[in-house]
Order: structure tokens, then sequence, then C-alpha cells
């Protein structure tokens, strides 16, 4: 009996767990080897290459004047409105593919994969922020050589800053949403009216009386955020609509996101 | 390897898993038997920490199975072949499994062609698959990080007579090289040929356990033999006066004896039998007799 006891031990002392980064890898090939990754990703570049070769012929043809931000805007413009969308991606479809009991068996540290997903998300917004200031110098640049006294560089990294902060911020409640409802299309809807129709109604409403106002930018995201877009953001009570705002809208569903995903019983 | 100790898992009023102790042991295939809703597939989620427990636990060599670094390596679990994005390659899908372990791709191809998927059909995307592909496929998920132990629920489903004989001869050998193999079934002939002991669930309980032979040995019950001769009633005098309780049945008789004792007596009567038969539980009776709930009620309400 003796000799079978050290048998029935699993001697695990000399195994690695697995590093963040190598899940940071998993997570950031789960993102685009799917037709849906896939096609989301190359539809942004098909858009933004179809937009901004319009954008560069009509300057071109019309020999009208053009900014640098004009091409980086434009292509910062439609990432930021699709790209929310492949951080919602990210987490629900591996509920109703119903893969994350695997992925969840390799790594059973759940907020380690949740952490490597959210990382993923971060690294789209970078790459989307270097892509838009790529695009910015290719077509401005065309545009100098075409016609130089018409072409403006008008770069500014503090707005390059800017866009990286509200992408991650999109970026941050598309992977929110996903984790809240685990369904694909309930997420993407709820985002696009959460992040694009409730501000406008918040300002509209609090447009009815001036105490209504003031008290609704306390609740209004975007519109605290737009001080630190524009760098702005010098008051302590813009700071502070910021961080209340901020962790209104941010915060509490990426929380709660969480949360329920580290608690699931994954079916 | 894997112990389970008392392990309950209720989902508000109803008990799926009841008070389940069991131990599976290296170097031997253990069965885990029962009905559909049994509580199999909920046990095996309890142990992989997929499912909370309500009360009771489960280590696999002594570890719990979410303190165990890197689990893949060293536990290969196979909990439902259809749990991966249908939009995947089988290839693509056991690339990332080989990632998240630390595997080389070699690894890939070599699972691929241990468990007999093509290179043209890894390179299909799940959804296109079978289900007797994805249980292959899943077996090669589970064996990719090289484990010591098995966790298998239902693998065999869907799988075509030859893929359970291959599957069969997959796990003996693996347990033979000393691993630890748990796999359950609904179906005793699944497992009846390979495992070397069988865990029989029914409505979340143990119901019983053991190797076959000491599953038919202690449930047992009266002798019972069908027999038909030439001259039944001849028979049936015969017997009836050794003792044995006798009730005529179809074209023979249904006598409570074992058919050596109803050999004996035919000799003794000079009667020739055309037809022998232990009446008596096989397995599968057993096997049904102990795991469905409203025979065991009706056993118990009767004792
Ligand atoms: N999340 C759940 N909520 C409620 N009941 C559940 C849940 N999961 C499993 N069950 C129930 O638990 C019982 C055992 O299920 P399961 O473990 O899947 O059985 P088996 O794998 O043996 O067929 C079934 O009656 C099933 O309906
Ligand atoms: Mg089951």
């Amino acid at each position: 009996m003796s000799t079978t006891v050290p048998e029935l031990h699993l001697d695990v002392a000399d195994t690695v767990p697995i590093p963040f980064w190598r899940q940071v890898r998993v997570e950031f090939r789960k993102s685009y080897d799917t037709r849906a990754g896939f096609w989301l990703l190359a539809t942004i570049g098909i858009l933004v290459g179809l937009v901004e070769g319009f954008i560069l012929i009509a300057t071109l043809v019309q020999e009208s004047p053009v900014l640098w931000s004009d091409f980086a805007y434009t292509a910062g413009g439609i990432t930021s409105l699709l790209l929310p969308v492949l951080a919602i991606l990210l987490v629900t479809s591996e509920w109703s593919q119903r893969s994350a009991m695997v992925s969840f068996t390799l790594e059973p540290r759940r907020s380690r994969v949740v952490g490597a997903k959210l990382a993923v998300s971060a690294i789209y917004a970078v790459l989307t922020m270097v892509a838009m200031l790529v695009i910015g110098v290719v077509g401005t640049g065309i545009c100098e050589l075409v016609q130089p006294e018409l072409t403006e560089w008008d770069f500014d990294a503090k707005l390059a800053i800017a866009f990286l902060v509200s992408q991650l911020l999109t970026m941050a409640l598309g992977f929110a949403f996903g984790s809240l409802l685990l369904n694909t299309p309930a997420a993407i809807v709820v985002f696009f009216i959460y992040w694009y129709i409730v501000p406008t109604v918040l300002f509209v409403v609090g447009e009815l009386r001036d105490w209504l106002g003031d008290l609704l930018e306390w609740f209004n995201f975007q519109a605290s955020l737009q001080p630190l877009v524009d760098w702005e953001l010098n008051t302590g009570e813009e700071w502070a609509k910021l961080l209340v705002s901020g962790f209104i809208w941010i915060v509490l569903p990426l929380a709660g996101g969480i949360y329920r995903i580290l608690r699931a019983e994954v079916k | 390897m894997i112990q389970v100790d008392h392990l309950s898992k209720s989902y508000g009023g109803f008990t799926a898993v009841d008070d389940v102790s069991f131990t599976c042991q290296p170097g031997r295939v253990t069965g885990f038997l029962g009905p559909n809703g049994a509580g199999k597939t909920t046990t095996m989620r309890v142990m992989v920490g997929l499912t909370p427990a309500t009360r009771g636990q489960v280590t696999i060599g002594g570890h719990d199975y979410r303190h165990i670094p890197n689990p893949g390596r060293h536990v290969g679990v196979l909990l439902d072949a259809s749990a991966q994005h249908a939009g995947r390659t089988g290839r693509e899908i056991l690339t990332l499994g080989a990632t998240t372990m630390g595997l080389p791709q070699s690894r890939v191809d070599q699972m691929l062609e241990l468990v007999g998927l093509s290179k043209a059909e890894s390179k299909r995307r799940l959804r296109n698959y079978s289900l007797g592909m994805k249980q292959r496929l899943g077996i090669a998920h589970a064996l990719l990080g090289d484990p010591s132990v098995l966790i298998l629920d239902e693998p065999a489903n869907g799988l075509d007579p030859a893929g359970i004989r291959w599957m069969r001869g997959l796990l003996k050998g693996y347990a033979d090289r000393g691993g630890t193999v748990l796999l359950s079934s609904h179906l005793l002939h699944e497992v009846e040929l390979i495992a070397d002991e069988m865990i029989l669930i029914g409505h979340g309980r143990i119901v019983a356990q053991g190797d076959r032979t000491s599953l038919m040995a202690a449930h047992r019950r009266s002798a019972l033999t069908l027999a038909t001769s030439l001259d039944n009633d001849k028979l049936a005098a015969e017997l009836t006066a050794t003792g044995h309780a006798v009730t005529p049945m179809g074209a023979g008789l249904h006598i409570a004896a074992t058919p050596e004792e109803v050999g004996r007596a035919a000799l003794a009567a000079h009667v020739v039998l055309t037809d022998l038969r232990d009446g008596g539980a096989n397995l599968e009776d057993l096997f049904l007799e102990l795991t469905s709930s409203t025979q065991r009620d009706e056993i118990g309400a009767t004792a």
C-alpha cells in the first residue's frame, strides 16, 4: 500500500504557470481567426481605404486645400465606430460558441483570460492610432507632392493621444457590455444606444431646465470627456465631473461584466 | 489520483449530485455510468472547476484543479466536443490549445495523426464535422499536453463501432502506461469492456461501484433459471419435490433454482432438456435496476 501513495500525488512543482503574454497571444489570434472577426477587421480596412481614396481623389481633382487631420480623423472616426464590436465579439463569441468552457479549463484563473482579452482590446486601440497616423502621413504626403501650396501638416500629438484615450474607453465599454450581456446582437445594440444616443438625450433633457442641465452634466460622460480631448481639462470641477461620470459610465459596467464572467457557470 | 469526496451540487431546490464519493486509480480505466440526467457531467464539471460545488470537494493528484499550474499539461479534459467555435478549423482549435499550453506546432500534427483526422479534414471548419469527428478532435485536444489524467465525458457518443473500438484501445494503452482515465457513458456496453472499475450513478447518487465481478457478486439476487424440456410436467414435479418454486412460462418453466440444480433435477427425472438458461440478472439488468428511480422505489417499498 505504502508504495502507491507517491503515485497518487501529482507533482506540479516544476510546471510553469501560463504566462500572461502567451494568453494575450492566444486571445489576439482568436480575434481574427474566425470569419466574424476577420471580416470585421477587413470591413474596417476596406471602408477606411475607400473613404480615404475618395477624399484623396476629390481633393486632387478639385484642387481644394487639405489638412493632415482630414485624413487622420476620417480613419480614426471609421475605426472608432466599428472596432468596439470587436471588443464585444472577443467576449460574446466565447459564450455563444461555448468555447469559454475550454478557455477556462485550460486557464482556470479566469481573471487572466479576461485580462488578456482587455489587453487585446487595448492593443487594437493602439494599432488604430498608429494606422490613423500612417494614413494621415500617406494621404497628406501624396497631396504635398501634387499640390504643396494647398496642403497643410497640422499634425498634433495631443489630438492623437486624445483619440487613443477615447478609443481605449469605447473598447473598454464594448467589452463591458459584451460581458454583461454575453450575447452578441444584444451587446452591440445596447452599446450603440448607450454610447451614441444616451448622451444626446441627456443633453436635450438638460436643456429643459437649468438645474437639470447642471445635474445631468455629472452623468454625461462624453460631455465631461470633451475638455480632456481638447486638452483643456483645467478646473477641479471638470476633473470631478470626468471622474464621477467615468465611474458611472465605464467603471460600473466593466466591473459588473467582469464580475459576471468570473462567477458564471460556463455551459 | 482523482478523489471525489462527499460531493454535492444543488440547483435551487434540485440536487443534481448528492453526496458522491469515489476515487480513480492510476493505471486503471474508471467508467462513470448512469442514465441521462444522473449527474455525470455535473460531477465532471465540478472536477475541473467550471461549476462550484455546493458541498464536498474534488482533488486531482492531491490538488484542487484550479490550483494546478498550466492544468492542460497534467489533466486532459473533454467535456463537450461541440463546445468549440464552429467557425474554426480543427487544426486552428488544436493550435490555440497548444499555444496556450506552450507546446510546439508539431504536437498538433502528432495528435491529428493519433486520432485519425487527415490533413484535409483538419482544415475543415468544425461546423462541417460529424459528431464522431468532433469527438476525435476533442480527444486530440485532451491529449495535447501529454497529461497523466484524462477526464472524458461521453467520448464514445457519435463514434462508429470501429471508432469505439479504436478509442477502447487508445484508452486501454493509456492506462497501461500508468495514466488515470475517467470516462462517462450512459451506455453500459461502451465501457463494460474497458473499464477496470465502474461507478454507477442514478439521480445524483452512487448506487454501486466496483469491478465487474464484485458488482455482480454484491448484487446477486435469488437464483432464477428458464428451462424447456421434452416433459415439462415431470421436470416440474421433480423440482417441486426438491423444494424449488416452479411456474410455467410459455413453452417452458420459470424456476427458482440455479441452472445446475435444474440440470441435476432433469438427470434424476430422466427428462431431456432442450433449453436451459440463467435467468439471473446480468450486468445490464443490474445497471437498469440500480439506476432507475421507479424500480428502486418499488424495491425499497416492498423490501
Ligand atoms: N445549471 C443547471 N440548472 C438546473 N439544473 C441543472 C443545471 N445543470 C444541470 N442540471 C440538472 O442536473 C441533472 C444532472 O445533469 P447532468 O450532470 O448533465 O447529467 P448527465 O451528464 O449524467 O446526463 C439534470 O437533471 C440536469 O437537468
Ligand atoms: Mg452528461
